[in-house]
This record gives C-alpha cells, sequence and structure tokens, in this order.
C-alpha cells in the first residue's frame, strides 16, 4: 500500500476509486484504521506492566517517542527547491531531533540511577 | 533506494523496537537496554525515510536534526531531576509544534506528500486527517507551554478562573470544529487558518483554571496528546510507523492519566473542570479552624530520638521534599539508621509530586536503592507494624478524612494508611493546608509530633542529632 508518502499518484487515486466502488481492495484508510487500534491494543497491554516507579521514564520516553513526527517533517523538508513549506518541514526536524535526542538521554540518565541496595 | 515494501518492513521492525522499548520499563533491569531498543527503532525509521524518494534536500535537513541534537543533548546532560515535569511538559510543547508545522507544510504543499490528486487538491480523507492532527498538535502545543510555566513558576500555579469560562471554551470549540469541516469540504485556507488559531487559544483555555497539584494528570493527558498528534499526522501521511507509534504514546498516557485520576478518586472530567485546587494560602471556610487547635510539636532533636530507637521507619515523601530538594540530606539520614539497625522503607502515593513517578526519580538521584521504595498497595498493610511513620513534606495523601469523613471533599481518595502506625513524625513548614484546601487530622493526633522546618534542614538536623 501507499506506505511512505511517496506512492505513485495513481495507484493512490485507483484504489480510492476501487474502495468508493465497493471493490475488492480495501480503502487505504481502513488499513492505517487497523494498524492504529491494534497498536492501541498492544499499548494498553504493555503499558499496564511498567512498573509505577519508572513512570517518569515512561513518559520522556514516550515523549521522544511521539516524536517520531521527525519521519513526517522529513518528508515535508525534502523536495530540493527552498519554500515556505520546506522550511516549516526544516524547523519541524529541527524540533523533533530536540526531542529525539533530549528524551532519549534523559531517560538513560534516570534509568541509570534505579540501583538496586548495596 | 528500499521497494515500497522494504520500506515498510524496516518500518515495521522499527515498530517493534518500540514496542520492546515500552516493555522494557516492567522492571528498571530491563529498562536500560529497552531505551537501546527505542533509540535503535528510532534511529532505523528516520534513516529509511531518509532514502525514501523524494528526499533530496539533505544538507538541510542534517542541519536541522544537528542543532536538534545538540540543543537536546546538551539540555539532557544539564537538567536537574527536581525539574523534570516542566521539562516533561516542554518537550510535548515541541511534539506539538513539530506536528502544527507539518500540517501546515502538507496544506502548502499536498503533492510532496501524495495526498493531492492529480488536480493537487486534497483527497477529503486526507483533509480529515489534516484537521485532527492539526487541531490536537496546536492544543498539545499550547496547553504544554501553560503546563510548563505553572510548574516552572511562570505562569500562577493557582487556577485562572473567570465567569463564563466554560460557555467560551465550548463556543470556541463548536467554532473551531465547525471551521474544520469547513475545511474539510472545501480545502479553503482561511477556514484551516481559523481552525488552527481557535485551537492554539483552546490549549491556554483549557489549562489555565487546573491547579499546580493537578499537573500529574494534565502532563499525562498531554503526553497522550502529544502521541494522538503523531498518530494524526500517520494517518494523513499513511505512514503505519507513525500511527503504532502514535497510538503505544497516546494509549500510554491515557492509561497514565486514569491512574492519577483514580489515585485521587476523581473523575478526569471533574480535573478538567479545574473547580478543585483552591488557592493554598486561601483560608476560606474549610481552613478556619487551621491553628486553632492544640498541635504537639517537637525539635529535630526529639524525632531524632524516635527515629533512632525505632525498629522499622517508614518515609512518606511528597512535593515539599522535591520543593526543598531535600532528597540528598534524607538519603544520609537513611543510611544513618540503617547502620543503627532500623529497618527502614519509603511509601510513595501514586500523586505524590508533579508528575507519575516524580518521588522514585528524586530518591533514584538520591541513591536510594529501588527495592526499599514501595507503592501504597504494598505499604499499606505494613503501617500497623511500623514504629515510626515519617511524613516529609505530603499531607493530602496521608489525610485519614479520605477514609472517615463522608463530607469531606478527598472522601474515598486512596491513602497511605499513616495513622496505623506507633508514632508520626510530620515534617511541614507550617500548618498551612494542602492543595485540597483542608484541614489535616493527622496533625492533631496524639501520636503525632510536628516539626515545623523546612524538609532539608530538618533532614540536616535530626542527621546531626543521631550522629
Amino acid at each position: 500500500m501507499c506506505g511512505s508518502g511517496n506512492c505513485d499518484l495513481t495507484t493512490h487515486a485507483a484504489m480510492m476509486h476501487d474502495a468508493a466502488a465497493g471493490g475488492a481492495t480495501a480503502d487505504p484508510i481502513v488499513m492505517s484504521f487497523t494498524v492504529f487500534i491494534l497498536a492501541i491494543f498492544v499499548g494498553y497491554h504493555v503499558v499496564w506492566n511498567v512498573t509505577p516507579a519508572l513512570h517518569t521514564p515512561l513518559m520522556s520516553v514516550t515523549n521522544s517517542l511521539s516524536s517520531i513526527v521527525i519521519v513526517g517533517a522529513i518528508i515535508a523538508s525534502g523536495p530540493i527547491e527552498m519554500n515556505l513549506a520546506t522550511v516549516l518541514g526544516l524547523i519541524a526536524v529541527g524540533l523533533a531531533s530536540v526531542n529525539i535526542f533530549g528524551g532519549f538521554m534523559v531517560t538513560q540518565r534516570m534509568l541509570a540511577m534505579f540501583k538496586k541496595r548495596g | 533506494m528500499l521497494s515500497a515494501n522494504m520500506t515498510e518492513l524496516a518500518y515495521l521492525v522499527a515498530s517493534i523496537l518500540v514496542i520492546l522499548a515500552l516493555k522494557g520499563l516492567s522492571s528498571p533491569e530491563s529498562s536500560r537496554r529497552g531505551n537501546m531498543f527505542g533509540m535503535l527503532g528510532m534511529g532505523i525509521a528516520v534513516f529509511v525515510t531518509l532514502q525514501l524518494d523524494g528526499i533530496e534536500n539533505y544538507t538541510w535537513i542534517a542541519v536541522a536534526i544537528g542543532i536538534g541534537a545538540i540543543i537536546g543533548g546538551t539540555a539532557a546532560k544539564k537538567v536537574p531531576m527536581t525539574s523534570m515535569p516542566e521539562t516533561v511538559a516542554f518537550m510535548h510543547a515541541l511534539v506539538g509544534l513539530a506536528a502544527v508545522l507539518i500540517a501546515v507544510s502538507a496544506f502548502l504543499n499536498p503533492v510532496a506528500y501524495g495526498i493531492a490528486d492529480a488536480s493537487g487538491a486534497m483527497h477529503a480523507a486526507s483533509r480529515i486527517e489534516l484537521f485532527l492532527g492539526t487541531f490536537i498538535g496546536a492544543i498539545t502545543f499550547t496547553a504544554s507551554l501553560i503546563a510548563f510555566g505553572k510548574l516552572k513558576g511562570f505562569v500562577s500555579g493557582n487556577p485562572v478562573t473567570f465567569s463564563g469560562q466554560h460557555l467560551l471554551n465550548l463556543i470556541l470549540g463548536v467554532v473551531m470544529v465547525g471551521a474544520g469541516i469547513m475545511f474539510c469540504m472545501t480545502e479553503s485556507a482561511t477556514a484551516f487558518l481559523v481552525m488552527l488559531s481557535i485551537a492554539l487559544v483552546l490549549g491556554v483555555l483549557l489549562i489555565i483554571p487546573i491547579g499546580g497539584a493537578d499537573m500529574p494528570v494534565i502532563v499525562s493527558m498531554l503526553n497522550s496528546y502529544s502521541g494522538w498528534a503523531a498518530a494524526g499526522i500517520g494517518f494523513t501521511l499513511g505512514n503505519n510507523m507513525l500511527i503504532v507509534a502514535g497510538a503505544l504514546v497516546g494509549s500510554s498516557g491515557a492509561i497514565l492519566s486514569y491512574i492519577m485520576c483514580k489515585a485521587m478518586n476523581r473523575s478526569l472530567f471533574n480535573v478538567l473542570l479545574g473547580g478543585f485546587g483552591s488557592d493554598t494560602s486561601d483560608s476560606g471556610s474549610p481552613t478556619a479552624e487551621v491553628g486553632t487547635r492544640p498541635v504537639r510539636s517537637g525539635a529535630a532533636e526529639d524525632a531524632a530520638f524516635l527515629l533512632k530507637n525505632a525498629r522499622s521507619v517508614v518515609i512518606i515523601p511528597g512535593y515539599g521534599l522535591a520543593v526543598a530538594r531535600a532528597q540528598h540530606a534524607l538519603k544520609e539520614l537513611v543510611e544513618v539508621l540503617q547502620e543503627q539497625g532500623v529497618k527502614v522503607r519509603f511509601a510513595i502515593h501514586p500523586v505524590a509530586g508533579r508528575m507519575p513517578g516524580h518521588m522514585n526519580v528524586l530518591l533514584a538521584e538520591a541513591d536510594v536503592p529501588y527495592d526499599i521504595v514501595e507503592e501504597m498497595d504494598e505499604i499499606n498493610p505494613e503501617f500497623s507494624d511500623t514504629d515510626v511513620a515519617l511524613v516529609i513534606g505530603a499531607n493530602d495523601v496521608v489525610n485519614p478524612a479520605a477514609k472517615t469523613d463522608k463530607s469531606s471533599p478527598i472522601y474515598g481518595m486512596p491513602i497511605l494508611e499513616v495513622t496505623k502506625a506507633e508514632h508520626v513524625l510530620v515534617i511541614k513548614r507550617s500548618l498551612s493546608v494542602g492543595y485540597a484546601g483542608l484541614d489535616n487530622d493527622l496533625f492533631y493526633m496524639d501520636k503525632t509530633m510536628m516539626i515545623f522546618d523546612d524538609a532539608k534542614k530538618a533532614c540536616e538536623a535530626m542527621l546531626h542529632a543521631i550522629e
């Protein structure tokens, strides 16, 4: 499917058309929705298992993870010609990077502090 | 350049690594390895994206990542552990802003994202996704900035309320959704900008009525929003990696908000309406009798004597410990007591401090081993077998009214049952009420001794007296 933002527009349009006509191919948004709901289920089960003592590191690491929007930011800043869209994309790349590096490093710093007795 | 299928599979690997990062947090031993998995997953996602067709602007992207890495890395090394709540809030703001910028960029140049048809107009589905991603991102951005300000003290931690507040929010919300629907139907730039601006304003208005001590819920909720914003952008781009990571973060934040609300016996709705948190120095009706009842107060030396002769001591830290930065002094006190053969443990209430797990991180920073730090459910049955319960800078979480007084606003909130201990020592600067604006019967009990001092000074004085 049209996964990474670089898909062939005509294919995408054809898939949309198929879906609208009740064709055999599911609309990509339905596939995305499936992935989304399954991921929520995984998240639900994984997060309930996190020990309460590590809830602060959980927040800082999930914060890093939400900076996965850098993927969108890179696509936004991809075109070689500079215009407002690319510049905004580049700023977003910078902001997301602050979070990725800051978040993972501060999490690592915190986790390194949790020691057992002795 | 990878094929489209290989790209998807690489994103799958990255998604699994990200799940393992969260899974690792089930125990401190596995957490560090989990964090490595998270970094690896993020690295794969970034590299796979960089090799996509249409990504040519490498120099500038590298510059942007480099600048971000330097700023983020420096901040991560320098930030003190007492400042974690505001740091996390600030980081949420960055994610929200990034999501907004990406959404605006996608709006300006939909062809680059592959979300436009041949004539350059956006697909209807993409417009809806863009609308959702934009407004969640915008609310996350400004709401997190206000939460950051409140935690940092730039903005008053007290609830800011005015009449017609909820009505105003409601009207703004309706107008925003209206503009959003108009954008979805017409792709109008005006509607998009109106929607975006109102979302930014709403973020501010939604957080100002909420008091400082409710921030554990708010920070968790914004954590959740930043995830949903990422997932929203993922839908716009049809990118599974963003959808998976966003959904994981979103559900994580939602669960934390739920745990925090439950630990206060309040609904999320109740917290969001901001009705609860009165000014801590407010002398309204519930506090009228403060100071008129007799209390037994003592010096740090008296407290030290009790502690030294106890078999078992449970320490209950609260936000006052963080404010006074007393964790290191406290740790030394604990060590001395342990050398004297006293069994010392810590009891952590889920909402102690300003964010989930705040106390645990402070104690870990002071090298307190995590196996003597207990959760509320583990420690509550142990209080009856405890000689001294030492409460440091905590108030509402040890208020027996939550169990006994049906008319109390905090009735039903789970508390640490310190009244079951033989003796109770409370270190507090004054008899002032806690966040809930309630007097605390614990302070007036016969078994309670109050030590009126700053937490750090009191810990140092007790340490001195024992040595």
